[in-house]
């Protein structure tokens, strides 16, 4: 077959293969769509389940009230119970089990199996096995320690993210608002939630109208040097925008304290709710002690 | 009672660099007119906007709004402040900085706070503000996730719920599809029927006319002419020298090459 001369190759030479994506690019790409997807995705947070229909008030207090009974039990049996109840929770709140597998179970024990990993060899105590060649200890103590953190962490992360999977994010800032919670607090905690995406997209758009500025690849160091350089507008940018916002909240008649509308209404079922928490709460501190 | 909105007399303003953001500025603007103040892109448009609405201060000159001056000691006062925010509103260029609140309603919902409102009060006038703008369906919503225009409508309506006697608008059509900015110049155009007082910037010549009848031109900080939009509109060698419109080489049918002015109406300029 003849290859035809009069077309002009539209690719660079180097870059025949598919254009790649750089590493950078990748990750904030992903971590944007990862985050849009945590933070925005509301309808799990619409759908009719039991945590859903709950005050934003008392889920948080409640939930919270769980994570520390759980970050505070010295009882295996306990934390696991407290795991069996999240579970029992996301299920009767329509919470994808499988969303909760891949995208919250799998990352935290790769994440906390890393740090926990080293305490089964160094943590003193009776050896059970050692490992051949390196013989190192493994150690009963080591174990129990490892599987304290794995399992605590686990429960506690599946617990806030309930409550960030069927609360809207806006109610639960003002549910934070409504709790007195420092205005500063959760000031910071909203622009967060707020600017992080805005300037991850910033970044991401970056990257790409930068590539799509160059022929070819950037090498490692240059891939580098652009994430430095990069870093440093997005920090401008971030530093600007929250000066700024501070200027349009003293348009507005801020004056050094946020006032809010309290429009939540608790009905029964939210004291009984309330009750429900303290009570399991009270109980894994006692028995967890 | 001033029959001036606006009396600025030798306004120097700098940000930490050495270039002056403004410098020299005098002018004034009566109760009731309908400004646009214009330049290109680093003009210092931005800055004498929060210039006028108390935000910045200027480092020399003096500022009299509404009859009054206008100085950082003023504004410590609780009491004139409060007056001063309900007075005089202003819409930031950029919608992300404008909108900060969890909903739509919170957002409407926040300079009357401030301001302690009743909250009974503050429900209604939410409730009535919502349905003016006709956006009591997003009222739930979050406002960074809403479009350009409704954006717009929430930042206009997270305002104008204190029925301010001036309104200062940074930018107010730019990025917005054409039926979005012909909604706000509508909307501009009806609300200064009411003897309102509307200070607007932009560097979209195509919709001067509209939503003015005095023009203040700037450059480099500076101001370099004023006059009725018809006046400046067609004064091609000072909007050329002003870089609001640039000169274009190129070839028309059976004609060759030649230069003409151009403007580049309805594309936003890269920010
Ligand atoms: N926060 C800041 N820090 C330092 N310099 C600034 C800051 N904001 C603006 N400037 C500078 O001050 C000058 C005037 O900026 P300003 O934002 O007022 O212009 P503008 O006319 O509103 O421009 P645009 O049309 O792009 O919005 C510019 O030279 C700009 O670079
Ligand atoms: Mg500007």
């Amino acid at each position: 077959m003849l290859q035809s001369t009069s077309e002009a190759p539209l690719v660079h030479p180097k870059s025949k293969r598919k254009r790649r994506q750089g590493f950078i690019e990748r990750t904030v790409r992903s971590l944007a769509d990862v985050l849009e997807q945590a933070l925005f995705a509301e309808e799990v947070a619409k759908a009719d389940g039991l945590l859903q229909s709950i005050d934003p008030r008392v889920k948080v207090v409640g939930l919270l009230l769980l994570v520390v009974a759980t970050a505070s039990a010295h009882s295996l049996s306990i934390i696991l119970a407290l795991f069996a109840l999240a579970l029992a929770l996301a299920l009767l709140s329509h919470v994808p089990i499988r969303r909760l597998a891949t995208r919250v179970w799998i990352g935290v024990l790769f994440f906390t199996g890393s740090i926990a990993l080293p305490a089964i060899f160094i943590t003193p105590g009776v050896a059970l096995v050692h490992v051949p060649l390196l013989h190192w200890p493994i150690t009963a103590q080591g174990i129990k320690a490892a599987l304290y953190l794995l399992t605590r962490v686990e429960t506690a992360t599946t617990l806030s993210v309930l409550l960030v999977l069927c609360t809207p994010w806006n109610q639960v800032l003002k549910a934070l608002r409504v709790l007195r919670v420092p205005v500063v607090f959760v000031v910071i905690l909203g622009m967060t939630y707020r600017y992080i995406f805005v300037l991850l997209q910033t970044a991401a758009d970056m990257f790409e109208s930068r590539q799509s500025r160059l022929v070819g690849r950037l090498d490692g160091q240059e891939q580098r040097r652009l994430a430095a350089a990069s870093v440093g507008v997005l920090l401008g940018k971030s530093l600007q925008l929250s000066s700024d916002i501070y200027l349009a909240m003293l348009a507005r008649g801020y004056r050094g304290e946020v006032y809010t509308l309290d429009d939540f209404k608790a009905q029964p079922r939210d004291w009984l709710a309330l009750g429900g928490f303290v009570i399991v709460a009270l109980f894994a501190f006692w028995f967890g002690r | 009672m001033s029959e001036l909105a606006f009396d600025l007399q030798n306004i120097f303003y700098h940000y930490n660099s050495e270039v002056a953001a403004l410098s020299d500025v005098s002018f004034s603007v009566a109760r009731g007119a309908r400004v646009a103040i214009l330049g290109a892109n680093g003009s210092g448009k931005s800055t004498l906007l929060r210039i006028l609405d108390g935000l910045y201060f200027p480092e020399r000159g003096q500022i009299n709004v509404l009859g009054a001056p206008l100085t950082e000691e003023q504004l410590q006062d609780e009491e004139f402040a409060f007056r001063f925010r309900q007075r005089v509103a202003l819409v930031f260029q950029n919608p992300d900085v404008q909108l900060f609140n969890p909903t739509v309603f919170d957002e409407i919902a926040f300079g009357p706070l401030q301001m302690r409102w009743p909250k009974a009060q503050i429900r209604e006038r939410v409730e009535e503000t919502l349905a003016l703008f006709e956006i009591t369906h997003l009222k739930n919503r979050s406002p960074h996730r809403l479009s350009g225009g409704e954006k717009k409508r929430v930042a206009l309506a997270s305002v104008l719920i204190l029925d301010p006697e001036v309104l200062l608008m940074d930018e107010p059509t730019a990025a917005l599809d054409p039926k979005s900015q012909s909604m706000v110049i509508d909307f501009l155009a009806g609300w200064a029927g009411s003897g309102k007082t509307i200070v607007t910037t932009t560097h979209d010549l195509s919709t001067v006319g509209e939503i003015a009848d005095h023009c203040l031109i700037f450059q480099n900080g500076q101001l370099m002419a004023q006059g009725a939009p018809a006046t400046i509109l067609g004064d091609n060698g000072l909007l050329e020298r002003t870089n609001l419109i640039h000169v274009h080489r190129h070839a028309h049918d059976g004609q060759g090459i030649h230069s003409h002015p151009h403007q580049h109406i309805g594309h936003a300029h890269p920010h």
